[in-house]
């Protein structure tokens, strides 16, 4: 498979590799896709007071498009309030990696893993 | 980056340099029409078409020379076995059988001619790779007319037991096929077991574009051909031979049967190593296959928690090949380590590691450091691995 640039240095360098607690009622989980479909994302978000994404995570399984586009969209939501971290599509992911075609659920995963992980943050704090 | 280490020699081989310069006059200098036999030129051509001939026929024990007929490859050779037997014989029966991990030029044949009407069989293989004989002795009847089953797989290595086919195959008087394009020139093949056996070119240090197909001549196994022209090769394969290509394969048969006792004693060494290293530095690594009855220079391994093509995407520089989905066009993990039962997640993790007649200690070592580094850095990135 060629990568793109983008993709390569996400692969070998990718930044917010990690765990958050999951105890601490800032912080929202998401766990997408399944092992037996070869990619599985969990990723991870810290919300502060004022609203905005100050910590994002992911730990990633899957091919070299699964990882940077986890590791992508994680750079992307850093420092975001949740309706704009909501708003970051696919397309938006897939573009910005050149990912081909074939590759394109890549970036629809990571795009489920935020709107999850946001999900799970506001069902722990509701009422 | 360092130089590129090629350990994919199940997709292909490079082209033995002794080989090559045994092709070179025919391109050029003796360029003569092996058909065209009634003068010098053409008569030269045919004298080093019939001597490759006998150097194919001689590596897996064809009683005549007459025996080999020439192809463009295993491809060629499986479809012209698989097509020309079926449509020769269908008089004769109804049902064609096969395995449930053969090449897919295999697969697809008998897919073609399940649309043509005939009563195509699956049959299942056990865990370890190898083909039920128990459920092929039941499905081979009067009316099958052909089995054909790999000798040796392409992904995880399995030979699989050639002389008990044999026998069920001869006990209702089907006709035995056997794709042997990973088999011939890496273990010993005998021709008086089948009655039709494929050869490849470039997966035995021959050029691409060449193989060989085995047809019996007593009793005598008949096709309809495929492509329809001058004739040539028995009425089997019409289109004029391509002399430096027979000429190389010839001389692949020949050196691979000189060297294959000593190559293997070597190879044997190079995979122990490598598995002993890999064992003995990362946990939850499993090989794919049957671990005594497989060739020496093919390892399947799957490794827990990770994905193949990222393994490949950190070491570039070491070509191997994955059974993951992610390095095929498709959405679906290899088929043949779904037939032999392996989980779906570690088909997806999956690599396979060539070794070959090029491979060197050095190589060995430096891909095994180097995959050990890879997947320790894509577990501590994993979700499925704590």
């Amino acid at each position: 498979m060629e990568y793109s640039k983008e993709v390569m240095d996400r692969y070998n360098n990718p930044k917010n590799v990690g765990s958050l607690d999951d105890n601490d009622k800032n912080v929202g989980t998401s766990i997408v896709g399944a092992p037996s479909c070869g990619d599985v994302i969990k990723l991870q978000i810290r919300v502060d007071e004022g609203g905005k994404i100050s910590e994002a995570r992911f730990k990633t399984f899957g091919c070299g498009a699964a990882i940077a586009s986890s590791a992508l969209i994680t750079e992307w939501i850093h420092g975001k309030d949740l309706d704009e971290a909501r708003g970051i599509k696919n397309q938006d992911v897939a573009e910005y990696l050149s990912l081909p075609p074939v590759k394109a659920h890549c970036s629809v995963l990571a795009e489920e893993a935020v709107s999850k992980a946001i999900k799970n943050y506001q069902d722990k704090n509701r009422g | 980056m360092t130089r590129s280490i090629y350990m994919d020699y199940q997709a292909t081989t490079p082209c033995d340099k002794r080989v090559l310069e045994e092709m070179l006059p025919y391109f050029c200098d003796h360029f003569g029409n092996p058909h065209s036999i009634s003068h010098a030129m053409g008569a030269q051509a045919k004298e080093a078409v019939e001597k490759a001939r006998s150097q194919v026929s001689d590596l897996i024990g064809a009683a005549d020379p007459k025996e080999i007929i020439f192809t463009s490859g295993a491809t060629e050779s499986n479809n012209l076995a698989i097509q020309g037997v079926a449509h020769f014989y269908k008089e004769k029966g109804n049902r064609i059988i096969t395995s449930e991990i053969e090449h897919k030029c295999v697969l697809e044949a008998f897919q073609a001619m399940e649309r043509e009407g005939f009563d195509v069989i699956r049959i299942p293989v056990l865990k370890n790779g190898i083909i039920d004989l128990q459920i092929l002795e039941e499905a081979v009847n009067e009316r099958t007319i052909l089995v054909s089953v790999m000798t040796v797989n392409n992904e995880i290595g399995t030979i699989q037991p050639i002389d008990e086919i044999s026998e069920i195959c001869r006990k209702k008087s089907a006709l035995f096929h056997t794709d042997a394009a990973q088999a011939v020139g890496k273990i010993k093949v005998d021709a008086s077991k089948v009655d039709l056996m494929s050869i490849s070119g470039h997966k035995i240090y021959g050029p691409k574009g060449v193989g060989a197909l085995y047809v019996r001549l007593k009793p005598r196994v008949r096709l309809s051909p495929i492509f329809f022209g001058g004739g040539q090769e028995r009425g089997m394969r019409s289109g004029t031979l391509p002399t430096p290509l027979c000429v190389g394969l010839g001389r692949a048969c020949e050196i691979a049967r000189q060297e294959m006792d000593s190559e293997n004693v070597r190879l044997v060494e190079l995979k122990s190593y490598f598995l002993k290293k890999i064992f003995d530095s990362l946990e939850k690594v499993y090989l794919n296959g049957d671990t005594e009855h497989g060739i020496p220079g093919c390892i399947n391994l799957s490794f827990d928690g990770i994905e193949g093509e990222s393994i490949m995407l950190g070491m570039p520089e070491v070509c191997v090949s994955s059974g993951s989905a992610c390095t095929s066009d498709s959405l679906e993990p290899s088929y043949v380590l779904k037939a032999i039962s392996v989980r779906e997640d570690l088909a997806h993790s999956s690599l396979r590691i060539g070794f070959g007649r090029f491979t060197t200690f050095e190589e060995v070592e430096y891909a095994s450091s180097k995959m050990i580094e890879v997947v320790n850095r894509l577990r501590s990135m994993s979700p499925l691995w704590q």
